[in-house]
C-alpha cells in the first residue's frame, strides 16, 4: 500500500510526520510516524475520532503548521523549512482552504470572496475557469451577495468555490459540512465530488460523517496520531462498518500492529 | 459582579491601558501645572525672605495702582525729611534711606547691546548704602564721587568689568531737565566702577539682576530726578523689640500717604506679585490638559463601546442567569471608575515629575535662585482625581447604558448588534451643533453678559461635541472616497473596507483627531487673516517712510531721547515727524491705553486718519483729541470731560478738544507731550518719519541709525520692514500654538491605535482566514495602514473644515477689530493633512506587527 501511485502522480506527501505540542508534562504527541500519500485528482476523506489527529495533520499537509518531524510535500516542494513569506506564497498558489465555519470577509461580497486569493496574489481570473466553477456551485444570481445575505450552505458552497480558484495543487476541507444540515451539506459535498470527478481536482476532507465519507475515493483511518487503516470506494456502510471494528479495542490494537509492521499506510 | 469586573480589566489590561494613556496625559497637565506654581512659588518665598532678610520694617509712598505692589520703576520719592519724623518712634536701631529703581540699563563694551538677567528681570540702579547681613564687597570700595559706581558681581561678570573700568550706562528719564546741561542725543553716561560687590552665601546676584549702585546724591538725581529724597526708607530695629510693634507705630504717626510693612510681609508681597504672573503658565498647561482630556473622552468612549460589543454575549449572559439592568450598568461604570482611579494616579504621578522639571528649567533661567525642595500640594492631588474620575466616567456613560440594554436573549443569538440606523444620532449631533454655534456666537458678539470668552469656549467644544455625533453619517461616503485613493491594491481595498465597515467606530476615532486639527487650523486662520489684514491696512493707512522703535520685552518699553525727534525734524529731506508716547492709564473702564504726541497733525496725517470735529493740531497740557467710535460709545463731545490716572500722578480731568477718525494705528485719547511725563516711561517709544518726495530713504535711514549708536535696543526700519516686523509676531506665537496641534495629534494617535487595536482583536479570525488563503505578512501591514490613514486624513480634513469655518466664524466677528480679510492659511492646511497622514502611518506599525505575526491557526479557532 505504501507505494500506491497512480498515473496521475502525487499532490501531497507525508513522510513519518510526527507533531508534538507542549512539553513535559504537558506534552501531547498529536502525530506519531504518519506516512501518506495524496493522489493527484483524487478525493480523500480523513476519519477518526475526536482528537486523533485528523486536523493537526491537515494544517501540517496544508503548511499552516509545523511539524516536529519528517517532511511534508506539496506538488514537489518540501515544506520543512520554507520562511513564513514562502509558506504564505505555497499557501495562496498551491493550497485551497475550506474550514468548518467562518471561511468569507463579510465585507466581500460572494464574487469578491471568491477570487479573493487570486487578488491578493494580483493575478486575473481566467474567465472560462471561473465561469464553470461559478456554474457548479449553482450560485450566479447570487455572486453579488454579502456573506451576510447568504444561507449557511451557500456561504460553504461560496468558500469551495474560493477554494478551486486558483486551480490549487490541493484543497484541504476540515469538516466542511459539520455544520450544515444534511440537504446543504449533500449539495456541497456533491460539489466537491464534481470538481474532482471533472475538473480533475485533488480534495482531502475531514470529516466524522460516514455518509460524507462516502463522497470520497478513499477514506483514511486515523487513531491515536497514527493511521490504522483505508477504505478504497467507501460507502456509507462500509465506513460505519469499519468505524466500529476500530471502536473495538482489541481490533484497535490488532489494527495498530499491522500499521506499525506496515509502516504506516498510504 | 466586583470580581467579575476586575477579572474583565485584567484581562484587558493593554487595550484598556492605551485607551487611559489621554486621561494620564491630561491629569499629568494637572498636576504638573499645580506642583510646577507650587515649587517655584516657594522658591520665590524663600528668595524674597532672603532679599529682605536685611528690612525689619519698610516705607514706601502708597502705590496709586489698585495692583499695590511697589513698582520698581516708577515708585514716588520718600521726602528725606521723613526720616525726621520717625525721630520720636522707639525700638529704631538703625534707620536707611535708600533708592532702588529700575532702569539703570549697562551697555555691554563687548556686544554693544544692554546687559539683561534676561526677559523682565530688572536693572536696577540705587544709592550705595554700604555693606550689611546681606550686602558684602567682593573687591575696590564704596562710591565717594558722583561718577563712581560700584556694581553686583553679576553685572561685572556678564559685562567683564572690573574695578577701574569704565561703564557705559543709559539712565531713565527722570522728568527733570538734563542734569549735566549737555545738549545729547542720548541718556548715556560713563562711569568709573569703584567697587564689586556680592551677597551673603557667594551669590552674584539676588535674581539675575543688574546692578548700579552710585553715591546717594547721584542715585537721589540720576534715578529719581530730585534731590533729599529716596525710593524708600529701610529700618531695623532694636533688639527686643518686634518689627509689628515698630511698624505699627510709624503707620500711626505718618499717615496712610505711606506703606509701611514688616520685611517679611513686603518679601510676601513681592513674592505673591510674582506667583500671581505666573498664572501665566499654569493657563497654558490648564488649557493642554482640557484638550487632552476632551480627546480623552472620545478615545475612551470608543473603546468601551468596543469592548461592551465584544463582550455583548458575556454580558447577556449575565443578564439571562439573573443580573439587573442596574447591575451591568454599574459593573461597567464601575470598570471605568477603577480605570479612571489608576489612569489618575499615573498621571499625578507623572505631573509631579512634569512639575518638578519645569520648575528646575525655570530656575536656571533666574540666576541666583535656588530651587525649593519637591512638594505635592494636596490641590494637585484633589485636583488630579476629582478631574480624572469623572472624565473617565462621563466617557464610559454611554457604553454602560447600552451595555445595561443588551437583552438576555443576545446570549444564545450569533449576530453582533445590528447597525441601528443613524438618524437619532445625526439629528442629535445638528441640534448640538447649532447650540454650540449659538454660544459661540453670543460669545464673539459681546452678548454673553460678561462670559464672552467662557461662552466661546464652551461653544466650541459643544460645537465639536456636536460635529462629532455627525461624523459617522459622514464617514461612510468620506472614507469611501478617501479609500478609493489609497485602494490601489488589494490590501488596499481590504484595508479600505474595514474603515467604512463600522461608521461610529471610524467616526469617534477620526473626531479625536478633528479636535486638535479643527483648533490650530481655526488660530492658523485666525492669524493669517490677521497677518493680511494688517498688511492691507497698514499699507494703505501708513504713510510713514521710516519707523524709530524697538521691540518691548520687558516691564518698561525701549525708549530713545526726544532730542533724536528735534534733531530728525530739522534735516531737509523730511517732511513730517511724530514723536509717540504710550500708556496705560486708570479710568472708568479700570484701564485704557493712552498715548501722547508732540506733533499732533503729522501724526493723524502719517497714520492715514483725518480730524472730523474740533482741532486737530498742538495740544496744551490737559488737552485731548479721541477718535470718533470712543465719543459715540462714550457720549463724549467736544469739551466735554474724561478722567485718567497716569501712571505716575494722580487722577484728573482732561479736556475733548477734538474728534479724529479711528483707525488701527491710532485710536483711544491722545495726549500732550506735558501729559506724557506722566507716563510709566518718559521718553518717546516710536518715531513715525515722513520723507519729501525723492528723498534718500536709506540715506536717511543710515543718519538716524547713527543717532541711535547710545540705543542698542532702539532701531530704525522702512516700511517693508516694519510691515515684516508687525506680522513676525504672529509668526511666532504661531509656532507656539503649534505645539498644542503636536500634542493633540499625539493623543489622536492613540486613539487610531487604540481602535486599530481593538479592531484587530475583533477580526482576528477573518485575518487568520487571510493569512490562510495568502495574505502575506507585508500586504496585512498594508492593509492596515490604509485603515489607519484613512480613518486619520479623514479626521484631518474634518478638522480642516470645522477649524477654517470656526476661523472664519471668529475672523467675522473681529471685522469691527481690523480683521477685514479672510485669509486661509492653505500651505498650513496642507502641511496638517500630510501630518496626518503620516500620524497614520505611525499609528499603524504596532498594530500592524501584531496582526501580521498572528498564529494563523489560533487565529482561526479564535472565538
Ligand atoms: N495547539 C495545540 N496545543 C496542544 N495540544 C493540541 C493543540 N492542537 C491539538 N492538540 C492536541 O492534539 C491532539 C489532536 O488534535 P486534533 O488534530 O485537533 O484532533 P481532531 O481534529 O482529530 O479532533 C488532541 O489531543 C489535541 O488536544
Ligand atoms: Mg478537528
Amino acid at each position: 500500500m505504501t507505494a500506491t501511485t497512480t498515473a496521475n502522480g502525487v499532490a501531497a506527501r507525508a513522510v513519518d510526520v510526527w507533531k508534538v505540542y507542549g512539553s513535559g508534562e504537558a506534552q501531547v504527541i498529536a502525530l506519531r510516524g504518519v506516512n501518506i500519500e495524496l493522489e493527484r485528482g483524487r478525493f480523500t476523506a480523513i476519519m477518526g475520532p475526536s482528537g486523533s489527529g485528523k486536523s493537526t495533520l491537515m494544517h501540517c499537509l496544508a503548511g499552516l503548521d509545523s511539524v516536529t518531524r519528517g517532511t511534508v510535500e506539496i506538488g514537489g516542494t518540501v515544506l520543512t523549512g520554507l520562511s513564513d513569506k514562502a509558506l504564505t506564497t505555497l499557501r495562496r498558489d498551491k493550497v485551497g482552504f475550506v474550514f468548518q465555519q467562518f471561511n468569507l470577509l463579510p465585507t466581500l461580497n460572494a464574487k469578491e470572496n471568491i477570487l479573493l486569493p487570486l487578488s491578493i496574489a494580483g493575478v486575473k481570473p481566467d474567465p472560462t475557469w471561473f465561469e464553470r466553477v461559478i456554474e457548479s456551485i449553482g450560485l450566479s444570481d447570487r455572486l453579488g451577495h454579502r456573506p451576510s445575505q447568504l444561507s449557511g450552505g451557500q456561504q460553504q458552497r461560496v468558500a469551495c468555490a474560493r477554494a478551486l480558484a486558483s486551480r490549487p495543487e490541493v484543497v484541504f476541507a476540515d469538516e466542511p459540512t459539520g455544520n450544515l444540515d444534511s440537504r446543504s451539506g449533500a449539495e456541497v459535498l456533491g460539489f466537491l465530488r464534481t470538481s474532482v470527478r471533472e475538473f480533475g481536482q485533488t480534495i482531502v476532507m475531514v470529516t466524522h460523517d460516514p455518509n460524507a465519507a462516502a463522497y470520497a475515493d478513499r477514506v483514511v483511518f486515523l487513531a491515536d496520531g497514527q493511521i490504522v487503516d483505508e477504505l478504497r470506494e467507501p460507502t456509507a456502510g462500509s465506513v460505519l462498518d469499519k468505524l466500529k471494528s476500530l471502536d473495538t479495542p482489541e481490533v484497535c490494537a490488532d489494527v495498530l500492529g499491522e500499521g506499525t509492521a506496515s509502516g504506516g499506510v498510504a | 459582579m466586583f470580581r467579575a469586573t476586575i477579572r474583565s480589566l485584567l484581562n484587558r489590561k493593554l487595550r484598556l491601558i492605551l485607551s487611559t494613556l489621554a486621561v494620564v496625559l491630561g491629569v499629568m497637565f494637572v498636576s504638573g501645572a499645580f506642583v510646577l506654581t507650587d515649587t517655584i512659588g516657594r522658591s520665590f518665598d524663600a528668595l524674597f525672605t532672603t532679599a529682605y532678610s536685611t528690612v525689619d520694617v519698610q516705607i514706601i509712598r502708597t502705590p496709586r495702582s489698585e495692583a499695590g505692589v511697589q513698582d520698581a520703576s516708577v515708585a514716588e520719592p520718600v521726602p528725606a525729611s521723613l526720616i525726621d519724623d520717625l525721630e520720636p518712634v522707639t525700638g529704631i536701631r538703625k534707620i536707611t534711606g535708600t533708592i532702588i529703581l529700575d532702569g539703570a540699563r549697562v551697555i555691554s563694551p563687548n556686544t554693544g547691546k544692554i546687559i539683561s538677567g534676561g526677559m523682565g528681570v530688572p536693572n536696577f540702579g540705587g544709592n550705595w548704602t554700604g555693606e550689611d547681613d546681606l550686602v558684602k564687597l567682593r573687591q575696590g570700595r564704596g562710591p565717594s564721587e558722583d561718577t563712581e559706581v560700584v556694581i553686583n558681581a553679576s553685572l561685572a561678570k556678564a559685562g567683564t568689568f572690573s574695578v577701574g573700568s569704565q561703564i557705559e550706562i543709559l539712565l531713565p528719564a527722570t522728568g527733570t531737565d538734563d542734569p549735566t546741561g549737555e545738549t545729547t542725543q542720548s541718556r548715556r553716561r560713563t562711569f568709573t566702577v569703584c567697587g564689586i560687590f556680592g551677597y551673603a552665601g557667594g551669590r552674584d546676584s539676588v535674581t539675575g539682576e543688574t546692578y548700579v549702585a552710585f553715591t546717594t546724591p547721584a542715585a537721589q538725581r540720576l534715578m529719581l530726578g530730585t534731590t533729599d529724597a529716596f525710593s524708600e526708607i529701610d529700618i531695623l530695629v532694636a533688639d527686643g523689640s518686634s518689627p509689628t510693634a515698630v511698624r505699627d507705630a510709624i503707620r500711626d504717626r505718618i499717615g496712610p500717604d505711606y506703606r509701611v510693612n514688616t520685611g517679611k510681609d513686603a518679601a510676601k508681597e513681592q513674592s505673591d506679585f510674582l506667583k500671581d504672573q505666573l498664572k501665566f503658565f499654569n493657563y497654558i498647561l490648564l488649557g493642554f490638559a482640557t484638550i487632552a482630556l476632551f480627546v480623552g473622552i472620545f478615545i475612551i468612549l470608543n473603546t468601551f463601546s468596543i469592548i461592551v460589543a465584544q463582550r455583548m454575549r458575556e454580558l447577556a449572559l449575565m443578564r439571562a442567569i439573573g443580573a439587573s439592568r442596574r447591575q451591568v450598568l454599574v459593573a461597567v461604570l464601575l470598570e471605568a471608575g477603577i480605570l479612571g482611579l489608576i489612569a489618575s494616579g499615573i498621571g499625578l504621578l507623572c505631573g509631579i515629575g512634569v512639575g518638578a522639571g519645569l520648575a528646575a528649567a525655570a530656575v536656571t533661567f533666574i540666576e541666583g535662585m535656588e530651587l525649593a525642595g519637591l512638594g505635592v500640594p494636596l490641590t494637585a492631588v484633589i485636583a488630579s482625581f476629582g478631574v480624572g474620575i469623572p472624565v473617565t466616567l462621563i466617557a464610559a456613560l454611554i457604553p454602560a447604558v447600552k451595555a445595561s440594554r443588551i437583552a438576555p436573549i443576545a446570549a444564545l443569538q450569533e449576530s453582533t448588534i445590528p447597525d441601528k440606523p443613524l438618524t437619532r444620532l445625526t439629528i442629535g449631533g445638528i441640534v448640538v451643533t447649532l447650540a454650540g454655534n449659538v454660544a459661540l456666537a453670543l460669545g464673539l458678539t459681546d452678548h454673553a453678559g460678561g462670559h464672552e470668552l467662557l461662552a466661546a469656549f464652551a461653544g466650541i467644544l459643544t460645537t465639536f461635541v456636536g460635529i462629532a455625533l455627525l461624523t459617522p453619517i459622514i464617514a461612510r461616503p468620506a472614507v469611501s472616497a478617501l479609500g478609493r485613493l489609497l485602494a490601489w491594491s488589494t490590501p488596499g481595498e481590504l484595508g479600505r473596507r474595514n474603515t467604512a465597515r463600522n461608521p461610529r467606530r471610524t467616526a469617534i476615532t477620526a473626531a479625536a483627531l478633528m479636535v486638535g486639527v479643527a483648533l490650530v487650523t481655526a488660530i492658523s486662520t485666525l492669524f493669517s487673516s490677521a497677518t493680511v489684514s494688517t498688511r492691507t491696512m497698514l499699507d494703505e493707512t501708513l504713510h510713514a517712510d521710516l519707523l524709530v522703535y524697538g521691540i518691548q520685552t520687558g516691564q518698561n518699553p525701549p525708549t530713545f531721547h526726544p532730542n533724536l525727534l528735534v534733531t530728525t525734524r530739522q534735516q531737509a529731506d523730511v517732511e513730517a515727524v511724530a514723536g509717540y508716547w504710550y500708556d496705560v492709564a486708570r479710568s472708568d473702564d479700570g484701564q485704557t491705553m493712552v498715548s501722547a504726541t508732540d506733533d499732533l497733525a503729522a501724526f493723524i496725517a502719517i497714520s492715514g486718519s483725518k480730524t472730523t470735529q474740533g482741532r486737530g493740531t498742538r495740544l496744551a497740557p490737559g488737552e485731548i483729541v479721541i477718535d470718533s467710535r470712543m465719543a459715540k460709545e462714550h457720549h463724549l463731545t467736544l469739551g466735554s470731560t474724561v478722567r485718567y490716572g497716569l501712571t505716575r500722578a494722580d487722577d484728573r480731568d482732561f479736556t475733548v478738544i477734538g474728534i479724529y477718525q479711528r483707525n488701527e494705528i491710532i485710536w483711544g485719547p491722545v495726549l500732550s507731550i506735558e501729559d506724557a511725563q506722566d507716563f510709566r516711561a518718559r521718553d518717546p517709544q516710536l518715531a513715525f518719519i515722513n520723507l519729501r518726495d525723492g528723498a534718500n530713504v536709506e540715506a536717511m535711514k543710515a543718519m538716524i541709525d547713527g543717532m541711535l549708536v547710545d540705543s542698542p535696543d532702539i532701531s530704525v526700519v522702512d516700511r517693508s520692514g516694519y510691515l515684516e516686523q508687525q506680522t513676525s509676531m504672529l509668526n511666532m506665537l504661531l509656532g507656539f500654538i503649534q505645539v498644542l496641534l503636536a500634542l493633540a495629534m499625539v493623543i489622536a494617535v492613540l486613539g487610531v491605535i487604540n481602535t486599530l487595536i481593538l479592531s484587530i482583536f475583533e477580526r482576528t479570525r477573518e485575518l487568520g482566514l487571510l493569512r490562510a488563503v495568502g495574505l502575506s505578512r507585508a500586504q496585512t501591514t498594508r492593509m492596515i495602514t490604509v485603515e489607519a490613514v484613512v480613518i486619520s486624513l479623514f479626521g484631518a480634513l474634518l478638522g480642516i473644515v470645522v477649524g477654517a469655518g470656526l476661523g472664519a466664524a471668529v475672523v467675522q466677528a473681529l471685522r469691527d477689530e481690523g480683521y477685514t480679510t479672510i485669509a486661509f492659511p492653505y500651505g498650513l492646511m496642507a502641511i496638517y493633512l500630510a501630518l496626518a497622514a503620516l500620524v497614520g502611518v505611525i499609528a499603524a506599525v504596532f498594530p500592524a506587527a501584531r496582526a501580521s505575526r498572528l498564529n494563523v491557526l489560533t487565529a482561526i479557532a479564535h472565538e
